[in-house]
């Protein structure tokens, strides 16, 4: 770094006064910005496009349900309402759920985290970026281009031999985003076991860190076998090789086995992330070491281990051996177990803590919340008696979306507010982000509580029409109406976080006064990360409570906003501290 | 007001009570964790809240009995539902021997369900309460599944291969019928209605060939619309001053006003029916109703078969139509082959199919014709 301030040149040109260079302002071309290897781009390029696509997601989200308030439907043909809820479950998945945490905030904070430069291979890195923009081109080609009714699942030989629209194409997409998927979970693994600063040892990762290594383990094993399966699809779509297709001579069962090898693990593609979030958040908002490390790090592997070994329970009816059906039921209620622990041991971290009700927390007891009811519901479904009745009716459409968008996108909403000053420089308006979280969770739950009840009552998922059974409609309504509460619930952070990037007071390097070594650089932070590659030598998340409170105390004596003094005093003993 | 706004499916089949009690007991559990973590989360946040006054000397980070107690106990209870559920799953699975078999064959996007007795039906499913059946199902070309969510039964139709599902009905009532797996364009539409009846009504549907009363023929549902349209007040069994009978007029010379005549056919029938006005028999004046837009062709062709009869040479002049038509009946059974009979039969339960209503018993008239067809076997 010395060599720099000796170049008379670059001073004089690059160093505008007041403002340092971060990797935003380095260089402002458009070239610069798409040929990148910087992660920290690289997550504002995911950043931007994931939000487009969950964006559209959502539309497709509003319109069914919309659809879904009268029990004839109000404006869609059913072939179009079939084609609406296949782009909102493909979209959602496969250009959402599964990016969203690993590919924004993941590429944002794991070179970070562990103190490092950068991943471990940037172009690689690059290289997803563009594999999941021509995955997710192709797949929008198709929607634009006829549609695509098989639902996301894509289940033959419906998909391969039926279905008149737009499949092959489609499938092509989400091949190639796969790719993109494979790409960032090496980048992940290789990152994190050969580019730790000195003194980041595995027992002092950030549970983040451990969460995307587990995530990267998953979508290594399980990407390659989709991939596979949606490739068997074209082939006996478009050439009419006999694999799965009964009238040629395949087996649409085992359709099923390809298929949910992955897509039951990509459900911890989706939350696992979401997890180590929720631990970062829990244990800096709570100023408090995560309860029971080890046992948190540990049951992220376990969770990925076993994650692979429940396949079977999302076909207990569709002909699998009675016998399979408790082998997979056992494992999968041995799953629930890590899961379990998680949610206890992040209520437990509160305890004796020196909790701040800020904007990231309030999201993350949200999680708490909506993750038990997701969690706990989940067992009617892998209990196979219960799951007999309930399976492929609304009560499922209700367990996912609770872990699914009560967890991830929760998740993802709480990580996105807490690392917003980190990534952009800027804080956010935070009694509005405030209020907008609780309004996440009431109408989050207005949504998809309704559901619960009328999937118990029969109601099966993918249905255009209901007329025949009228006492659905209640819970429709009430669906409906917390869904547009939910729509603007979303829309409100869109535009005030948009708005924070000129508008928003400029970010100290660690407004929170959080532990990490994301926080030791400068908001934004340099291409580089760092100036020096810091040397590790405290626990991870070494927060004291007691001197926390103290602090406040004599902030509060001596009549200055414990909010600047506060921050300003963790600032500075944090560096007293290195 | 609860009976507008039901939240629970109706309980009928066998398995639904312990199904119930099982997702209970979870609901319970469920209800129990969710609180107690609420609890503990909003305790602690507003004891640990920033500023507060709580003692935070010295906190667990971990704590080996306490983690240990909170994987060990919810892995028991998940153990027990795990028994609970996979118990109820076995029974679910394994059909007792004495359960009756009934085809279901699904297609994009109906159900067709065949009875072992050869009754067929359509988006329908009959069965008596308390007796165990067997369903074995298989796709002519998508996954379908078929679910009867008071029943607790759901299971995939797979195209090349057969599932089977079984149950045992308890409540008598119609219950909905869906297709719950994805299946195309019109999937939401593919469903029907589940019918459990008395056993006693069930065992008349099923001898009746899948209707609760004998079907009618086209001569007994004639003689039924004659008297609805009261044709019979004035054409009797004998000519009289309003009008002349119509007993064995088929086929005959008629003599109209102004000394034309005409022969008794199909066409004749049918104008006089319709436009009486058109040809009048002689010595009779202008008083017959116009039925061109009262009534359609179908009834036309019903009211022609009836008076057809009347008088026929099959049972001679009767006093009785019913004896008549009857006898018609009798006659046609005679003649056909037994699987012409059924072929017959299929076609009227597949015509009456859009009468989704076979329960109900109306009309003294197909009291009568149920009879006739007993007495008809008896001979």
């Amino acid at each position: 770094m010395s060599a720099i301030p000796a170049d008379p040149n670059v001073t004089a040109v690059s160093a505008t006064p007041r403002t340092e260079t971060n990797y935003l302002n380095a260089d402002w071309s458009i070239k610069s910005w798409l040929l990148t290897g910087d992660h920290k781009r690289i997550a504002i390029l995911y950043l931007v496009s994931v939000s487009f696509f969950f964006f559209l997601g959502s539309i497709a989200a509003g319109l069914i349900r919309y659809e879904l308030t009268a029990p004839a439907g109000f404006i869609l043909e059913s072939e179009t309402y079939n084609k609406v809820f296949s782009a909102h479950g493909i979209i959602m998945v496969f250009l959402f759920l599964i990016v969203a945490i690993p590919a924004i905030l993941g590429n944002f904070l794991l070179p970070l985290m562990i103190g490092a430069r950068d991943m471990a291979f940037p172009r690689l890195n690059l290289l997803s970026w563009y594999l999941f923009m021509i995955g997710g081109a192709c797949i929008m080609g198709g929607m634009i281009n006829g549609g695509v009714d098989s639902g996301w699942t894509f289940y033959v030989p419906y998909s391969s031999m039926y279905a008149n629209s737009n499949v092959t194409m489609v499938l092509t997409g989400i091949f190639i985003a796969g790719f993109s998927s494979i790409t960032t979970g090496i980048n992940f693994i290789v990152t994190t076991h050969k580019m730790r600063a000195p003194g980041m040892t595995w027992f002092r990762l950030p549970l983040m860190v451990w969460a995307l290594y587990a995530t990267g383990v998953v979508i290594i094993l399980g990407t390659p076998v989709v991939a596979v399966t949606l490739l068997c699809i074209i082939f006996e779509r478009v050439f009419h090789l006999p694999i799965f297709s009964a009238e040629l001579g395949g087996d649409p069962v085992l359709f099923q086995h390809l298929f949910w090898f992955y897509s039951h693990p990509a459900v911890y593609i989706m939350i696992l992330p979401a997890f180590g979030v929720q631990s970062e958040l829990i244990a800096n908002f709570a100023r408090k070491r995560v309860f029971g490390y080890h046992l948190i790090a540990f049951s992220s592997l376990a969770i990925a281990g076993l994650g692979f070994l429940v396949w079977g329970h999302h076909m207990f009816i569709s002909s699998e051996s009675m016998y399979q059906g408790v082998v997979f039921s056992l494992i999968s209620f041995l799953v629930a177990i890590p899961s379990a622990i998680k949610v206890f041991n992040w209520t437990a971290t509160l305890y004796k803590g020196n909790i701040r009700l800020q904007t990231p927390m309030i999201y993350a007891l949200g999680f708490i919340g909506l993750f038990t009811i997701g969690g706990l519901t989940g067992l009617f479904l892998g209990c196979l008696g219960t799951d007999v009745h309930l399976t492929n009716t609304y009560f499922i459409v209700a367990h996912f979306h609770y872990v699914m968008v009560g967890g991830a996108v929760t998740a993802f909403l709480g990580g996105l507010h807490y690392w917003w000053p980190k990534m952009t420089g800027r804080l956010y308006p935070e009694s509005i982000a405030k209020w907008n979280a609780v309004l996440v969770f009431i109408g989050f739950n207005l949504t998809f509580f309704p559901q619960f009840i009328v999937g118990f009552m029969g109601m099966p998922r993918r249905y255009h029409y209901y007329y025949f059974a009228p006492e659905f409609q209640p819970y429709h309504i009430m669906s409906t109406l917390g869904s547009s509460v939910l729509a603007l619930s979303f829309i409100i952070p869109g535009l005030y976080l948009t708005r924070s990037l000129s508008k928003g007071a400029k970010a100290s390097a660690n407004p929170w006064g959080a532990h990490g070594l994301e926080w030791e650089t400068s908001s934004p932070p340099p291409t580089s990360n760092f100036d020096q590659i810091p040397v590790v030598l405290d626990e991870v998340y070494d927060f004291d409570p007691v001197t926390e409170h103290e602090q406040d105390k004599a902030a509060q004596a001596l009549e200055v906003p414990s909010y600047l003094s506060n921050e300003a005093k963790s600032a500075e003993s944090e560096k007293e501290k290195r | 007001m609860f009976s507008n706004f039901p939240a629970t499916p109706p309980q009928a089949s066998s398995f639904s009570r312990e199904h119930d009690l099982i997702f209970y007991a979870l609901l319970a559990l469920t209800i129990i964790f969710t609180v107690m973590v609420g609890i503990g989360v909003i305790y602690f946040v507003i004891k640990y809240k920033r500023g507060s006054d709580a003692d935070r000397s010295r906190p667990i980070y971990e704590d080996a009995r306490l983690e240990t107690a909170w994987s060990v106990i919810p892995l028991i209870l998940a153990l027990i539902m795990f028994y609970f559920g996979t118990k109820l799953f076995i029974t679910m699975r394994v059909p007792p021997a004495d359960a009756q078999e009934i085809f279901v064959i699904g297609k994009q996007w109906m159900w067709h369900v065949q009875h072992s007795n050869g009754v067929r039906e359509n988006n329908t499913l009959h069965v008596p309460a308390g007796k165990p059946f067997k369903l074995t199902m298989i796709s002519q070309d998508v996954i379908h599944a078929f679910y009867i969510p008071a029943f607790r039964a759901q299971m995939h139709v797979v195209p090349g291969r057969y599932t089977t599902m079984w149950f045992t009905p308890t409540q008598p009532g119609k219950y909905h019928l869906f297709c719950s797996m994805y299946c195309g364009t019109q999937h939401s539409e593919m469903g029907g209605t589940v019918v459990v009846m008395e056993p006693r009504e069930w065992a008349n549907w099923i001898e009746n060939g899948g209707q609760s009363q004998a079907s009618l023929t086209l001569e007994q549902s004639g003689e039924r619309l004659y008297k609805q349209l009261a044709c019979n007040n004035c054409h009797g069994a004998e000519d009289n001053m309003r009008a002349p009978s119509l007993y064995g007029i088929w086929g005959k010379k008629r003599t109209l006003t102004g000394g034309r005549t005409a022969i008794a056919d199909q066409s004749y029938l049918r104008e006089s029916i319709l436009r009486p006005h058109n040809k009048i028999t002689n010595g009779y004046s202008n008083t017959m109703p116009v039925y061109d837009g009262q009534i359609n062709e179908e009834d036309v062709l019903k009211l022609m078969a009836y008076i057809k009869v009347i008088g026929s040479s099959v049972g001679g002049p009767s006093s009785s139509g019913t004896d008549t038509a009857a006898a018609v009946l009798n006659k046609t059974k005679g003649t056909m082959s037994p699987f012409a009979a059924n072929a017959i039969q299929y076609q009227n339960s597949s015509m009456r199919r859009v009468d989704s209503t076979p329960t109900t018993r109306s009309g003294e008239l197909a009291v009568n014709a149920i009879a006739a067809q007993q007495e008809a076997k008896g001979n």
